[in-house]
């Protein structure tokens, strides 16, 4: 909790200054110094500190951005051709996928990634599945799913029911 | 020679993402037209809000070069990708809770002549995946507002 508050404390000094630009102003200094130490305190107050408040960024989950984003080109450009294609052959359809992750972060990244390739929503999250409409019935590989479900996993350290955590290289 | 191409070939990268994004907002619009129902229109809004807002932000920060205002835009194309899909999800699950049903299986685009009729029979066509859908369903709402 003690290294929480300190991650916090450099996050939020860091991204006052930056989105401020006035590095010799010692008012507004002062005054960015002092709400940063006011909103810390405020979060140690309600006792709200833990991994999910600190906006934790690394290198892994650059590296899931980084596929992430190529696989949303893709998909992108499947969509795009289906809506654009003057037959505008689609078949919509509702599959379950299965939910392994045992981490509330997990499950969200998940969901969210999901979401995020057009072309698939999820749209209710239950137990261990989620339910997913998709544009197109090629859409719906499990076996994708099955991957990017990994890689979400392991993206934010989920160890995914207890088992290990499966090891990818982050392109 | 490199110094006097540099801003060139910025401002080049930068028209092309731009003009990319413009290209899928687009796309994504007519998608939002033509496509039959709730759900599936939901994934035309998606590529507006995935591909196409990042490819404009992403021409901006070119644009920008290093500055502060290019920071300030990877910020926003990074709190887009965090937020685009939970809206959409929040969006989509409260149809759903709602009774709302997709329709289901093949769909084709009308021909020109035929546009006014052929979505009416489609629409009458689709009962058994409605009821499978239905009995997927745990929500308690009862479905009576999708008559209207």
């Amino acid at each position: 909790m003690k290294r929480s508050a300190l991650v916090l404390l450099v996050l939020l000094a860091g991204y006052w200054l930056a989105l401020s630009g006035y590095l010799d102003n010692p008012v507004l200094l002062s005054v960015g110094a002092i709400s940063v130490v006011l909103v810390v305190a405020m979060v140690w107050r309600m006792g709200i500190i833990d991994t999910e408040t600190v906006p934790y960024i690394h290198g892994k989950s650059l590296g899931y951005f980084a596929w992430m984003f190529v696989q949303i080109t893709k998909s992108n450009i499947d969509v795009v051709k289906a809506v654009l294609s003057p037959d505008m052959e689609i078949s919509p359809k509702l599959t379950k996928v299965p939910l392994p992750h045992s981490t509330d972060l997990g499950r969200v990244t998940f969901a969210n990634s999901i979401t995020l390739t057009p072309g698939t929503v999820s749209v209710e999250m239950q137990d261990d599945v989620i339910l997913v409409h998709a544009l197109l019935a090629s859409m719906t590989d499990q076996k994708a799913f099955a991957d990017m479900g990994e890689r979400a996993a392991w993206a934010v350290s989920d160890p995914m029911s207890g088992k290990a955590a499966p090891q990818k290289d982050s392109k | 020679m490199i110094a006097e191409f540099l801003p060139v070939a910025q401002m080049l990268i930068a028209s092309v993402l731009m003009l990319a994004g413009v290209f899928f907002v687009i796309a994504g619009a007519i998608g939002v037209i033509r496509l039959p129902d709730f759900y599936t229109r939901m994934h035309a809004a998606g590529v507006t809000d995935t591909l196409g807002a990042e490819l404009i932000i992403f021409g901006l920060i070119v644009q920008a070069g290093i500055s502060q205002t290019s920071l300030k835009l990877v910020f926003i194309a990074f709190f887009l990708f965090l937020t685009s899909p939970t809206a959409t999800h929040a969006v989509v699950g409260a149809a759903w809770q709602s009774g709302l049903k997709p329709k289901l299986g093949k769909y084709k685009a009308p021909a020109p002549g035929e546009a006014k009729a052929k979505p009416k029979t489609k629409s009458k066509a689709t009962p058994p995946a409605k009821s499978k859908t239905k009995s997927k369903r745990k929500s308690p709402v009862k479905t009576t507002r999708t008559k209207k």
